[in-house]
Formats: structure tokens, sequence, C-alpha cells
């Protein structure tokens, strides 16, 4: 009868395969920019474009990159939850303006808010690339010392934040001694 | 409240699945005949209400009620009215239904065409088919409620994906769907063969046309989705070896080798544990089609929108119902085994080889298909397995299988004289080799060595296929009109197989694919055709405007054709969707698609040229005629009587060396 088991045996390493495979996001990739320094760059500022926003500006302190655009459906979604948290001083939230039309883009912060301290314009999406961003909304969240210690795909939500971002943040700040208290 | 009354038919419809799944089982485990009697009954009952909740569904996207949320999701006032109907199995819960519409189709033709079987088998199998209606009536009823209402109703609907408008989707999901539900028909069979613990020879032929039937459907099926892939998507390409065509080729190739197991268990009361195994697992590699296109498991152009919920029950499901039959097998299949005795030069040999190149093919694209799951589970990162991998491996068994085609269609059962063999295959091989390296080299002036591999394994199979006819006509050799319908029907299948790798050979060989940036004016040549882009305009449709370009494709100066392809935004939706114009015949295709607008007036384009692509769908239609013209064979529903007053020796000498 032994071989007569091998079929029913096959279907049960599959199905705990498949199981595992329930858990996990096949479309997730992980960004090979993590625990690396972020990709450097200095763009002109969407707001004004005399000024500009580079990766120097962001450091010294724990601090977000969020990628959007006007097109894009997700950051719409995204974006009061955004506000709310420039709003609560959370955590400094730096934009990058991707593949987008510069006077549509202000016109969209003016309307919803803004809850950058800055973003930067990257009308061509040369940055974005050195960034491995491959859809928008996508969010980084940087070191005080500039390495990338997370990346989000898709829109952040106060869960998402509270179960990915913040534990890592906790993680990271008892390596490097930063503090974080106001973000909790 | 007529969407109610769907869910209610529904509702009901589950009930009369459960006491088809259960009594009948019963009753034929005690032998009670008035159990047994309910499974009829309750099969008709159970079509009666799907396919009233089946048909409210349609009706509801017909009469726009977008109070129904998945009409709302996936419909839209201004959609035509064939793509209204077509738009209700194009998403998850629709689809689901569909799948329940079609399960319950074949249920009901299985009660109505199961009066020659033994009462005891009949009921066994309605049960099973039962059990597997329930399970699937359940996860829609509690996961995926195509009935659901948007509160408060949407005004107009979301419209259905624009990829989905074309009438070739319109017929592509009924029909995959026949064939892919069609095989719980051979497994209901197998399930029922092991719950008696016996298995006769009269189970396998009552096996055959059932198998067949589901295996003409699903071939058709897939053809027709390559077929919409190849105009639709803007690519030119016709298989992409993408997780979902690799779950509707799956069960294909297990269903092709049941059909080949069969013949050997019919004819030789052999192999008969391996029969029982493939019609299991034929339609368990169904189910896992199922899940893996609607768990989101894995990346897929044409995956549903994913749900773990809706996962984790399809793969209970899976686990039940594959799971269940194989430990069945596991405690019965050793009871079913008896040696036949055959020569290792024999008709059995061949068929045995076929089996097991098929499956090897079937496992090695399920590793290819699985690969990045497995990684990924195991933690080992993340990666995915491409066109490379299939190609190369896909050709290991179905090389040897395509030229062990041809011997094995040739070969006596029991044992085959080798000189015999030899003295009828010489000519099959000298024109395989004449034609297969002689034609490509001929029209197209040169070809590499996989190329002519292909072309002689095409002609050699074309060849063999139609040995025994145009010898009986040519020699003589005995009427044609006694070759019986299920002979023609193996005949004339393979002989679609021929052409299909003939088609596969020379695309792939001599296609030429070009992309270009082409203004309006602009001419130029391509495979000895001249193309002038005379201009381009505006085009308004029902639901979309498009703009369309305006070529001329002349060859030697003389106009062969206007094309025009479309660059279509639907208006809904915003998406942009390439409608490739070509210019089709059975000696090639010129296809040309609109890319973007490069400014200036200036278009990208592509313009291919792809010879004998014809003979790609061609092939699976020979293939699926072929499957009919077997199933219509009176064999098949003789009664058993009649069958066993008809000794041995009545029937042709050759005819029963060929069948």
């Amino acid at each position: 009868m032994s071989r007569y088991l091998i079929p029913v045996m096959i279907l049960g390493v599959l199905a705990i395969f498949f199981a595992r495979g329930l858990t996990l996001n096949p479309g997730y990739v992980p960004s090979p920019l993590i625990g690396k320094e972020a990709p450097s760059f200095k763009l002109p500022q969407l707001k004004d474009p005399s000024l500009t926003l580079g990766s120097e500006d962001m450091l010294g302190r724990l601090s977000l990159l969020n990628v959007w655009a006007t097109w894009c459906v997700g950051c719409r979604q995204e974006h009061q939850y955004l506000n709310e948290m420039a709003q609560n001083n959370t955590i400094p939230i730096y934009g990058l303006n991707w593949k987008d039309d510069r006077a549509t883009a202000v016109n969209w912060l003016n309307t919803l808010g803004d809850p950058y301290i800055a973003s930067a314009f990257d009308g061509d999406g040369r940055v974005a690339i050195d960034w491995g961003v491959y859809g928008a909304p996508e969010t980084f969240l940087i070191g005080q010392d500039g390495s990338v210690i997370y990346k989000h795909i898709a829109p952040l939500t106060n869960e998402i934040w509270e179960m990915e971002f913040m534990p890592l943040i906790r993680e990271h700040c008892q390596k490097f001694s930063c503090s974080y208290g106001d973000l909790e | 409240m007529t969407p109610e009354l769907g869910q209610l038919s529904l509702i009901l419809a589950l009930c009369l699945a459960t006491v088809q799944a259960i009594l009948p089982l019963l009753g034929a485990a005690q032998g009670r005949a008035d159990l047994m009697a309910l499974a009829r009954p309750a099969a008709v009952g159970q079509f009666v209400f799907v396919t009233a909740a089946f048909l409210i569904l349609v009706q509801a996207f017909l009469v726009n009620d977008f109070s129904v949320l998945y009409v709302a999701t996936n419909s839209n006032s201004a959609l035509p009215a064939a793509y209204k109907v077509a738009a209700v199995w194009s998403a998850h819960e629709g689809s689901l239904l569909l799948w329940i519409a079609i399960l319950s189709g074949w249920t009901f033709a299985v009660a109505a065409g199961s009066r020659h079987l033994p009462d005891v088998f009949a009921s066994r199998v309605l049960g099973v088919l039962g059990i597997v209606s329930m399970g699937v009536m359940l996860f829609t009823l509690l996961t995926s409620n195509p009935f659901e209402r948007l509160q408060p109703a949407a005004f107009e609907g979301n419209d259905l994906n624009p990829l989905l408008q074309d009438p070739a989707l319109v017929m592509h999901p009924p029909i995959l769907y026949a064939g892919y539900v069609g095989l719980a028909v051979p497994f209901g069979f197998a399930v029922a063969a092991l719950l008696s613990a016996q298995l006769s020879q009269e189970w396998a032929r009552w096996t055959r046309p059932w198998t067949v039937g589901a295996w003409v459907f699903l071939t058709i099926g897939i053809a027709l989705g390559s077929w919409w892939a190849y105009y639709e998507l803007g690519w030119g390409g016709w298989w992409f070896w993408d997780p979902v065509e690799n779950a509707s080729f799956m069960p294909w190739l297990a269903a092709t080798a049941l059909i080949h197991s069969l013949a050997v268990t019919e004819r030789r009361g052999i192999f008969k544990s391996w029969t029982i195994l493939l019609a299991i697992t034929a339609f368990s590699l169904s189910l896992l089609g199922t899940f893996l296109v609607r768990s989101g498991i894995l990346i897929s152009v044409h995956a549903f929108a994913s749900d773990p919920a809706r996962g984790l029950f399809i793969l209970v499901l899976l686990s039940v119902i594959s799971g269940g039959a194989l430990i069945l097998y596991a405690m019965r299949a050793h009871r079913m085994d008896q040696d036949g005795g055959f020569q290792p030069l024999s008709r059995e040999s061949f068929l045995l080889l076929n089996n097991i190149l098929l499956i090897f093919a079937a496992g090695l694209i399920l590793i290819g298909t699985l690969y990045p799951l497995f990684v990924d589970a195991l933690g080992m990162g993340k990666l995915s397995v491409g066109p490379p991998y299939f190609n190369l491996v896909f050709l290991l068994p179905t090389l040897p299988l395509v030229f062990l085609m041809g011997v094995g269609m040739h070969s006596f059962w029991k044992t085959m004289p080798k000189s015999v063999l030899v003295n009828r295959l010489k000519i099959p091989i000298i024109l395989a080799l004449l034609f297969g390296v002689g034609l490509p080299l001929v029209v197209f002036g040169r070809a590499t060595i996989l190329t002519l591999v292909g072309c002689v394994a095409g002609m050699w199979v074309v060849v063999t296929a139609m040995l025994e006819p145009a010898q009986r006509l040519i020699r003589g050799e005995g009427s044609i009109s006694k070759i019986r319908r299920s002979q023609w029907g193996m005949m004339v299948a393979h002989f679609g197989v021929g052409i299909f790798i003939l088609g596969v050979t020379v695309t792939s060989s001599y296609s030429i694919e070009t992309d270009q940036a082409r203004a309006p004016g602009d001419s130029w040549e391509l495979a000895g055709y001249q193309f002038v882009f005379r201009s381009t305009r505006d085009v308004m449709g029902p639901n979309y405007q498009a703009v369309e370009g305006e070529f001329e494709v002349r060859k030697g100066g003389r106009l062969l054709t206007v094309l025009t392809p479309q660059k279509r935004v639907y208006r809904v939706q915003q998406s942009p969707m390439t409608e490739a114009a070509i210019q089709s015949g059975l000696r090639q295709d010129i296809f040309i698609a609109l890319g973007d607008s490069l400014g200036g007036g200036a278009w990208s384009l592509r313009v291919q040229y792809k010879p004998l692509i014809r003979f790609i769908w061609l092939g699976a239609l020979i293939m699926a005629f072929g499957g009919i013209l077997a199933i219509s064979d009176t064999r098949y529903y003789r009664r058993q009587k009649q069958d066993q007053s008809q000794s041995p020796h009545d029937i042709d000498a050759s005819v029963e060396k060929i069948v």
C-alpha cells in the first residue's frame, strides 16, 4: 500500500506550502536599499524652484520620504493620514513629487493640505529610478544617519505605521540611541 | 427583490446538493434503493435552481441593476449587451457562479446520461459530484456572494475591464470552465470505482466519452484564450507561460494522459490504478488552478482580486476533495492492479511512455509555476520563473513524446513484431524527413537545427496520423468507410497535434517582429511586403474613443489590404487599449499595432510578420474535432448485452490493432 500513499503525500506537502504562501505577499519586493545609505539627490523644490531639497537636508533626524503624484489614486487615499501625522508632529515628512505637473501638484497641496516639510520635484523621474521606485505611493523610512531603514509600498495607514514602522524605529533607535520619544 | 431571489435559489441549490451528496452515497453503501433513487431528482433540482440563480445575475447585468455591488463594479449602462453578459463572469464572484452553473450542467448531463449504468455506481458518481457542488456553493455563499447589495445604489457602473471587452473573451471563460469543471465527471467515476473497490473494463468505456468531452472543451478554451492574447494584448505573442495559463494547461496535459490511459484500461484491463490516479489528478489540477487564480498566491496578469480568506477556503476545499480521493486511492488502489502482460514493443508500452512523458511535462510546469512560491515560503528570497525555463523544459518530454506518438499509433496491442513496425513506418519516416527538412529550406532558405527538428516532428505526426486512411485509399487495403469513428477521432486529433507543432515551429523560427517609429506618409518594407502609413483619424466607439491608423499593405506593388489598428481609451476606466489590426491568412499573419504617439504625428508601431501562426489554433481546433469524432462513436452508447453479443472475431482485424 505504501507506493499508493505517495500521491496524497505530495498533495500534503503542496498544501503546507500553499498555506504558508497565503500569508506571504508575492507582489512585495524588498528594496535592496534597506540598511544602505540612501541614494543622494538634489532637486529643485516643488513650490519654489529656486530652493533645493536633497538627501543632505534629511540628515540628523529620523524622517520619511514619501513618493507621491497627483495622478496617483493611492496618494489621495493616504493624504489625509499624512496630514494628521504632520499636525501631530509624528515625524518629519519629505515629499518626492514624481513625474508630475508642477502647477497641478502645487494646486493639489493648496487644496488638500501640505504635510511635507518640503517636496522635491522629480519631473522626469530620474531620482525615483535611483531609489527603485516602481509605483506610487511609496514611503521610505530614513535614519538620522541617512540610511534606508524601511520601504513601504501602497498607501500609508495608521495601522501600517503602528505595525510596521514603529517596531523598526524602536529597534533602530536602541542601536543608534536616537530619540524617538516624540514619535510614540 | 430579484437579486435576493437569486441568492435564495443558490441556497436552495446548496440544500439539494447536500441531499445529492449524502443520501445516494449512504444508499449505495447500505444497498438501499430508496436513498439511491434520490440522486437523479436532487441533481435535476440543483440544476434548475443554479440555472435560475445564474439567469437572475445575467438579468441584473442586462437591466443595469447597480444596486448589486457586483454589477456596479463590473458593468456600465453604455456597455454593449453582449459584453454585459460576458461581464457576468468577468470577476471573481460571477465567474464562481459560472463554475457552479457549469458543474450543475455536467451533473445534469450525468444524471440524464447514466441510465445504462448500474444504480449503485450512478448513485456514487452523482454523490461525489454533489460533494464538489456543495463545497463550491458554500464557498460562494460564504465568501463571494455575487448578489450582495450596494447601499446606496450607484448611479452608474464602474464598467467592464476594457481588456475583456472582446468577442473571444465572451466565449473563452464558459468553454474553458466547461473543460476544467467537466473533469469532475471522470473524477466522480474514479472515486465511485474506488468506493466500490472494483473496476471493470466497462468502467473505462463509460468514462471515456465524458473525459474526451471535457478535454474537447478544455482544448478549445485554451486555444481561444491564446488567440485572444495574441490579438488583444498587442504584443503578438500567443503563449506567455503565465501562472494562469499554466493552471489551464496542466489539467489539459493530465486529461490527455488520462484519455490514453483509459484506452489501455478499456482494451486490455490493465493500468487500472494508474487511470484512477490520473482521473483524480486531472480534476485536482483544475482545483489547484482555481486556487492559484483566486488566492493571490502567485503574481499573474489575469489573477482575480486576491483575498487570503478566499484562498484559505479553496485550499481547504482542495485538501478535502483531492485529499479525500487520494486517501481512498491509497486504501483501495492495490486491489485493482493486475498484470495484463505485454511485450516491451507493443501499443501498451508506447501508451505507458506517453503517460509518463505527459505527466513529466505537467510536473515540470507545476514546479516552474510554484517555484517562486516555494522559494518565498522557505524564506530564500524572491524570484520569478520566465518563458526561457518553460520553453526549454517543455521540449524535454514533448520531443520524445511526439516521435513516439507516430510509432505508437501503428503498434499492435500486446506485442508488435519489429519487422512489421519498421515496414509500416518506412515511408512516413522518409516523407517526414524529406518535407520536414526540405520545406523550411526551400520556403525560407535557412533553418536552425531546432527548426528542422520541429518541422520533421510536425510532419512525422501529420504523416503517421493519416497513414491508415491513405494506405486504404492508395493501395485499396480495405475500405475507408470501415474505419470506426473513434479511430478517425484518434487520427484526426493526432493530425491536429502535427499541425500545431508545425505552426509553433515555423512561427517561432521565422517571425519578424519590429518596433518602428513612423509618421503618416512613410513607407517601408518588411518580409517582402510594402507598408504605407496613410493617415490617422479619430474614431468614436460606443464606450470609447480611439485614434485609428490606416496602413496599406502591398506585395509586389499590388494592394493586399488596408489595416486599421486602433489605440482606444475607454471612457469610464480611462485605460488605453491597443487594438491590433491583423491581415490573417493560412500562410501568414501581418500584424500592426499602434504604440504611443511620439508627437508631430509620428507613432511608435509594432509591425510583425508571423508565418503559419494560424496553424497553432487550427491545430488545436482539429484536435478538438478529433475528440468530438471519438465521442460520437456508437460503441460508447451500446447497452452492455449487445456489446457482449459481438465477439472480438467480428471486428475487422486492422481496426482491432488501431483502436
